[in-house]
């Protein structure tokens, strides 16, 4: 081995061969894992801490004076469908067609965006009903807990934008494909989140 | 054989890739591994001399009955800041420092997997705990001690700002460490080196795995657990309001989720230190690899499954206290398999009394004996009498200092001459830790005693005449000798790095990865990608016929550096955004709504111009091949 060394800047580099790997998991991939395993922490507290308080709430409004079920079934309905336009993105773009990738990507971002319409409706809703995170436990658990969600949900739908737009700034091939795909790892796995509060927050009022 | 580090120029769209290899904005925008390292290792010790001094004011003010030196005010401060300083800015981090360091080099790896994310992770930490010491300068510290129970916190209970510096600060550097051990997680499942499965991994390493794991499940509940309180402080919600019907008992539960995960993620990486050093100076394989990993892994788990017995006298019910006393007994069992595991690794060998083993036995009978006060507490009955007396500082101390402090001070001599190229001295190594070790029982030793006659805790003093005069007065002279300990150590640090002897790659004979490259090592650790085929590789190399394998030929991984070297590019944005955060952090503390959105708006930049700019660097080739593009 020659103690010599050369060196040439990183960005022109496209003929070296990626570097060695000890698992078939690629590094971003695995950091979003490792990411969404911390964040089902994170939220575990947060419900944890709403049902702690649930019922325990000395003033009105209550829970069952408030949710509008079907309402919330739309907006949840809408935000799974997100999901299912996510897997068509994700596979347009291994295929490598970029406009079925943008087309299902710009829906993504769409639904995630009327969900959101839904949430600020539904905020407005409540607050003009008296709920406020000052106003009794519920407030404050409730509206913590699921504003926690809604912005999970716009950093989503943010970061999809982004990328869309990146798109179009430089090429994007099914080789970058991961970056898609750890997006829409978050993105599915806030829709798993949401479903946990539907059901712990707004069914099991009424059961 | 090291190379200066090359500059290369790469264009930024907005400025240009920082190249400093030398001078502060080297430091500021380093994302090599081993400066960062240094980085935490030194922060570390830093905040470590500020919590020891806090200490010694604290046993000075309890030397004899009715002192007045501090008054209870400045005593509250005084062991809240201690205990934030020595959990949170100091033996945590070292660990995580070290970790830094050497998980790279264990593992034969050129970097952690997001070199500009473990950047990150060190100065929103060193802020973070910046932050916290402004508190003293600020309208005074956290008095609220380390664990900050509700109601204590609210804002109609402690209005002053010193609880808001405690919630931000421990915020913030709480998204460090998490960030940092979902680096090393990824950093050690992808980036072994060829031939090195899971089973060759060093112990060091492999603790910190465990470790990392237990950082990314007991952190979140502690976020969580802060953001209620900032809410309730700032912007008024009710989380720990008991007037509006709320459980101030659910902090409690919050923060033991993670406060006693939080005792395994210290002492975790302090294992691994031991499993590195009896190993080494005893010549001889560690006894029982792979049940030491399984107990490592077996206390991670079981360490998600005991935090009530922090709260036996909380009043949750004999069935809760019998359950967790139960979990909190059989988590004994992995500890003291691995005790057992360093006696079997020592008898028999051919031990050579260096500084790096003399810590390491001090820290055996250490831990031990506090492992022994520790199934004593785990009984609820025993636990409800000496429930926040001294017997309880004693036996954490046993734990937390003698068992942390006193490996990662093995460490610190075992690894020097790998980070500096230089040994300590030691002599003066040795009469130091004989010193530090005696101080630290002096210390704590009689603090059991003290406790079980009843002294309590967190008091600034008691009165004469029943029976706690000796004890404290011996504790007090403990803590004189251990400060003369610690400065004997630094002295031996500065020594060391001055005139200490000049070493060559491996001068302990050691047995890992680290000790093939030279000391210290290049920027990019390994000329050629090590390649393993057995536990202990470099042990392998030097004793094949002990190992009874045939080590792979030293070039075997060049095939693996056909692409060469690649050496992420410096960046400016990980300081930057770590800077965005506490700036908005005081702006909330001080209700400046619009500078905290405006510092808002400047960490959402940072993160765009982060994940545009990209990996960056340059490649380094070493045979010999012109530049290419």
């Amino acid at each position: 081995m020659s103690a010599e060394a050369s060196s040439h800047a990183a960005s022109g580099a496209g003929a070296h061969p990626a570097p060695y790997r000890s698992s078939k998991l690629p590094d971003v991939k695995l950091l979003m894992w490792v990411f969404l395993a911390s964040d089902t922490m994170f939220f575990g507290s947060l419900i944890g801490t709403y049902l702690a308080y649930r019922e325990r709430s000395l003033v009105g409004p209550f829970p069952r004076d408030l949710f509008d079920i079907p309402l919330t079934t739309v907006s949840t309905f809408v935000l799974l469908m997100s999901s299912f336009l996510m897997v068509l993105s994700l596979h347009a773009l291994r295929q490598n067609d970029i406009g079925k990738f943008r087309l299902w990507t710009a829906g993504v971002a769409f639904f995630g965006a009327i969900f959101l319409g839904f949430q600020v409706f539904e905020f407005t809703h409540f607050a003009h009903a008296g709920l406020s995170i000052h106003q009794n436990l519920f407030g404050t658990t409730f509206f913590i807990l699921t504003g926690t969600h809604g912005v999970h949900v716009t950093v989503g739908v943010i970061w999809l934008v982004s990328l869309l737009i990146t798109s179009y700034v430089r090429p994007m091939k099914a080789k970058d494909a991961v970056y898609l795909e750890i997006a829409g790892l978050y993105w599915h796995f806030v829709d798993i989140v949401w479903i946990v509060i539907f059901t712990v927050v707004y069914l099991v009022e009424f059961v | 054989m090291a190379t200066a580090q090359p500059t290369v120029t790469t264009r930024g769209k907005i400025f240009n890739r920082p190249t400093w290899t030398t001078g502060i904005g080297s430091w500021l925008t380093t994302v090599d591994h081993k400066r960062l390292g240094l980085l935490y290792i030194c922060s570390a010790f830093l905040f470590m001399l500020l919590a020891a001094g806090e200490a010694g004011l604290i046993r000075l003010q309890l030397l004899t009955p009715t002192m007045k030196i501090v008054n209870p005010d400045h005593f509250n401060q005084l062991f809240t800041m201690h205990g934030v300083t020595m959990v949170f800015l100091a033996i945590m981090p070292l660990g995580i420092g070290l970790a830094n360091y050497f998980v790279p080099l264990q593992i034969g790896a050129r970097d952690l997997a997001f070199p500009r994310l473990n950047a990150f992770g060190y100065w929103i930490y060193a802020l973070g705990g910046l932050m916290i010491y402004t508190s003293w300068f600020l309208g005074g510290a956290p008095d609220v001690g380390w664990f900050a129970y509700a109601p204590l916190t609210s804002l109609s209970h402690n209005p002053g700002l010193g609880v808001d510096f405690y919630m931000f600060g421990l915020f913030i550097s709480g998204i460090g460490t998490t960030g940092t051990a979902m680096n090393l997680i990824v950093t050690i499942i992808n980036m072994r080196a060829p031939g090195m499965t899971m089973m060759r991994v060093p112990v060091f390493t492999w603790m910190i795995l465990i470790m990392s794991f237990m950082v990314i499940y007991a952190f979140p509940p502690l976020t969580i657990a802060f953001i209620e309180v900032i809410l309730d402080r700032t912007f008024g919600t009710l989380f720990f309001v008991q007037e509006a019907g709320a459980l101030p008992i659910l902090w409690q539960h919050l923060f033991w989720i993670f406060g006693h995960p939080e005792v395994y993620i210290i002492i975790l990486p302090a294992f691994g230190v031991i499993s590195e050093i009896i190993p080494t100076f005893s010549r001889k394989s560690l006894f029982g690899y792979p049940v030491m990993i399984l107990s490592g892994i077996l206390i991670g788990f079981m360490g998600a499954a005991v935090w009530t017995h922090h709260m036996f006298t909380t009043g949750l019910g004999p069935v809760v206290n019998t359950a967790f006393s139960l979990t909190s007994f059989v988590i004994g069992i992995p500890t003291g398999i691995k005790i057992f595991n360093w006696l079997g690794t020592m008898w028999g060998g051919s031990i050579r009394f260096t500084t790096p083993i003399i810590y390491a036995i001090a820290f055996l009978i250490t831990f031990t004996l506090g492992g022994i006060t520790g199934i004593m507490l785990a009984m609820p009955t025993f636990d409800a009498q000496v429930h926040d007396t001294y017997f309880v500082v004693a036996h954490f101390h046993y734990v937390m200092g003698g068992g942390a402090l006193l490996s990662y001070l093995g460490a610190l001599y075992y690894w020097f001459p790998k980070m500096t190229g230089r040994m300590m001295s030691e002599r003066l190594g040795k009469i130091a830790a004989v010193i530090t070790v005696i101080g630290f029982h002096g210390i704590f030793f009689p603090q059991h005693i003290a406790g079980l006659l009843g002294m309590p805790r967190r008091i600034q003093t008691y009165p004469a005449g029943i029976g706690l005069e000796l004890w404290n007065a011996l504790s007090t002279m403990g803590s004189w000798l251990m400060g003369i300990g610690l400065i004997l150590i630094l002295i031996n640090v500065i020594h060391g790095l001055t005139r200490g002897k000049r070493v060559g790659n491996d001068p302990w004979d050691a047995r890992t990865l680290e000790w093939e490259t030279s000391s210290p090592p290049p920027y990019y650790d390994f000329e050629v990608q090590p390649v393993v085929n057995s536990l202990d590789p470099l042990w392998a190399r030097k004793h094949p016929d002990a190992m009874h394998v045939t080590p792979p030929a030293p070039d075997a991984g060049a095939k693996y550096d056909a692409g060469g070297v690649h050496i992420p590019g410096q960046s400016w944005y990980p300081f930057l955004a770590s800077a965005a955060i506490m700036f908005g952090c005081y702006a909330l503390m001080y209700d400046n709504f619009i500078l905290a959105i405006v510092c808002g708006l400047f960490f959402i930049f940072t993160i765009f111009g982060w994940a545009f700019e990209g990996v960056g660097g340059h490649h380094v080739h070493f045979d010999g091949a012109k530049e290419h593009a």
